[in-house]
């Protein structure tokens, strides 16, 4: 068809895709990176140093987009994703960053990880307008489209998680009287500030009791009694993995037994709780927002069937327990979504364009009735999230979906 | 040694320093941006050499001064809008200064104990610098964002081959102040500390005040060198120093050669590069493969890169002396 154009062929395909994509379609534009033929994606992981437990994410999306590949590529495209390793070194990411963009010309950047290394890209990937995509880290500053508005995040940030304990408990324990205790840095601020914001004005005075802890502290034990003696029967526990052990084990010791809210950084059942004993974590909260691969409920269910699937063909040597390849899974998707969408308009702009124009996006590995969106005035992807409590074996999911927003 | 082998080193020197000025001329400017990485790391290592290759004892915190000249610089720079090449002296100054200090209690251990005592200074800082009473200066955990100097409006280059030119002018005047400091007085001071330091003594050299110095002149090039990645990495932060940064320092002298100016730049082309080509070869385990390059090193080049080449050339020129004997002697 193709090869023999009729002007009537051409008037009806110019004016059904004038429809819904607009000039996009009609012809097709190239950014660095992008051809009849390819797409080139950039990432940066920590295959080594100390946060290498994550590179698995982007090994799993090396294999993603094979899968992809092999059956088509994206509108006929393949997808090539560069992924260097960084070793969660600052300096390092900015010079492998430096290499995807000026030497690889990558068309996007993808899934960047870890905080510390996407700060020092920040700056630089905004001065060179490269598309800084759906980064592998919950700081809520990666959502400021005024003065970055090539970088948007993924993950539920921790200021909406804050907010999300916060209408909790506005809706379900409006007489609790709510201690806090935070990790004193940026993270634990941010979190700290969803809270307050979702608390508000009505909400501030439930909070009856503060206390915070230096990561170079030895122990929060000290902390945990002064909370407790405040009379709180409600507790935010918004630590990292290690304070979050001796913060719930604490609370447990001394007889403390208030309604326990523990921050989604220090969730994790291998590293938290079975250190505090998984007898005394029952009844714990926490956020998710996407389906937990070891929770029986979505043994059978579809997208889990077909995530395990992809495993088994593509990423054999990967974990199916990690909830971190369930994660990359979803942002691979997130990421091919925009692609498509992008049709034949591959440049930096579009892609930016697109990924800033996300509508009601529900992919089947989220929590049932999530959906994602952004705005070029809202990059937070996700605002929705579910609470979740521990059952003794695992976090099962309770209550409905709650949002930030409205 | 003799004069042809003097004539020798300083037509080496002098295509050396050719090429480094063409370089950034025919690279893109992502390889300038990590040639000027080289540099920095020569400048380190050729501070830490000064330590541990000359003097003797073994530093396993540098990445500590590392910080501290590249903090200094970062501060100087944001909060105080100090210029950039005027933080360079002010960062050798203070990491001077540190090291002079922290060397004067150190330099009662020796040997191992050193190491260890300096290993907490590397393990520490990082934690140190999140410190919450100097978050205001040091921006804690999220670190500082600093500019990148622009060249002069009359010069034709890049940012980029700019700060190379930068870098490679502060190299050469550290190398050239190290190269007087070690084939003088001092430099045999230290060298006779780490092989004899009793005989040392006697002889009237003060050693504890001599290894104070070094570790305080040591300190000096690894801040200096800290300033310069510094603004070149535009941004600082306690991640970017953490103890992987002492160690390999540590690594790339070991593998440049010990007490070996020429090796500070091995090393630094070993710790710049080595960790990109592991990387291509294994994500699954880059660290495996870096250990195995550097195995295989040590075991080719036991006395580092320089020394491979020092023996390569006698051997060269020895072949050469018995084919025409003349009055060449062997150093």
């Amino acid at each position: 068809m193709r090869s023999n154009p009729t002007r009537r062929t051409t008037l009806v395909a110019a004016a059904s895709l004038a429809l819904p994509f607009s000039s996009a379609w009609a012809q097709k534009k190239y950014g660095p990176g992008a051809s009849d033929t390819e797409i080139k994606l950039g990432q940066t992981m920590p295959y080594s140093g100390p946060a290498s437990a994550y590179g698995t994410i982007g090994k799993l999306h090396q294999a993603y987009f094979r899968m992809i590949n092999e059956n088509g590529g994206i509108n006929g495209r393949k997808v090539t994703l560069i992924s260097l390793d960084d070793g969660y070194s600052p300096p390092k990411a900015v010079e492998q960053v430096r290499k995807l963009v000026e030497q690889d010309e990558v068309l996007a950047l993808f899934q960047t990880l870890g905080t510390p290394s996407n700060s020092a890209i920040h700056k630089y990937v905004n001065a060179k307008k490269v598309p800084h995509l759906f980064l592998a880290t919950g700081a809520t500053k990666w959502a400021d489209p005024k003065h970055f508005p090539w970088t948007i995040g993924f993950n539920l940030s921790y200021q909406s998680e804050g907010q999300i304990y916060a209408k909790y408990l506005m809706k379900n324990h409006p007489k609790a009287k709510v201690a806090i205790l935070y990790q004193n840095d940026d993270y634990g601020k941010d979190l700290l500030k969803g809270v307050e914001d979702g608390l508000g004005s009505t909400g501030a005075k439930m909070v009856v009791a503060k206390a915070s802890y230096e990561v170079t502290d030895p122990t929060v034990d000290s902390q945990i009694l002064t909370l407790q003696g405040s009379g709180a029967d409600t507790f935010i526990n918004i630590t990292t993995p290690k304070f979050a052990a001796q913060a719930i084990r604490k609370a447990w010791d001394s007889g403390w037994k208030p309604l326990h809210l523990v921050n989604n950084v220090g969730a994790s059942v291998g590293s938290v709780l079975t250190p505090v004993g998984l007898d005394k974590c029952v009844g714990l909260l926490t956020v998710q927002y996407y389906k937990d691969p070891n929770d029986p409920q979505w043994k059978d269910d579809p997208a889990m069937l077909e995530w395990r699937g992809f495993m088994g063909k593509y990423y054999r040597e990967g974990d199916p327990k990690d909830a971190s390849n369930l994660y990359a899974y979803i942002t691979a998707q997130t990421m091919v979504h925009v692609l498509k969408a992008c049709g034949n308009d591959l440049t930096r702009a579009n892609v930016m364009h697109q990924a800033t124009n996300i509508k009601n996006l529900k992919l089947p590995l989220l929590l049932p009735g999530m959906a994602m969106n952004t705005s070029p005035d809202d990059y937070f992807l996700i605002e929705q999230a579910q609470l979740a409590r521990f059952t003794g074996v695992l976090w099962q999911g309770q209550g409905e979906l709650i949002s930030t927003t409205g | 040694m003799s004069r042809s082998s003097l004539g020798f080193q300083r037509a080496a020197l002098a295509l050396l320093l050719v090429a480094a000025c063409v370089l950034p001329f025919v690279i893109s400017n992502y390889r300038v941006f990590q040639f000027t990485l080289v540099l920095v790391y020569a400048i380190a290592l050729l501070g830490l050499n000064m330590l541990t290759g000359y003097n003797g004892q073994i530093s396993l915190g540098h990445g500590a001064f590392y910080a501290i000249g590249a903090y200094a610089a970062a501060i100087l720079m944001d909060r105080f809008g100090v210029p950039y090449w005027a933080t360079l002296p002010v960062a050798g100054a203070l990491c001077l200064v540190a090291g002079f200090l922290f060397g004067l209690p150190a330099l009662r251990f020796e040997g191992l104990y050193l190491s260890l005592a300096t290993f907490a200074l590397g393990v520490a800082l990082p934690q140190i610098l999140k410190y919450k009473g100097i978050e205001h200066w040091t921006g804690g955990a999220q670190g500082i964002v600093i500019n990148k100097p622009d060249p002069p409006p009359w010069l034709p280059v890049s940012q980029d081959q700019w700060l190379y030119f930068v870098t490679l002018a502060v190299t050469l005047l550290m190398f050239w102040l190290g190269w007087n400091l070690l084939r003088g007085r001092i430099g045999r001071a230290m060298v006779a500390i780490r092989d004899q330091p009793i005989a040392a003594q006697a002889m009237g050299v003060n050693t504890s005040m001599v290894k104070a110095m070094t570790f305080g002149v040591s300190a000096m090039y690894t801040g200096v060198a800290g300033a310069l990645g510094a603004i070149a990495i535009q941004f600082v932060a306690p991640d970017s120093f953490t103890i992987f940064l002492s160690i390999g320092l540590v690594v790339g002298i070991v593998v440049g050669g010990l007490a070996s100016i020429s090796g500070a730049l091995w090393g630094a082309l070993f710790i710049q590069f080595i960790p990109n080509v592991a990387d291509q070869i294994s994500k699954a385990a880059p660290w495996a493969i870096y250990g195995l390059f550097l195995i295989v090193f040590m075991y080719v080049m036991p006395t580092g890169v320089a020394g491979f080449i020092r023996i390569a050339v006698a051997r060269w020129r020895r072949g050469r002396s018995q084919a025409h004997p003349s009055k060449e002697t062997p150093q």
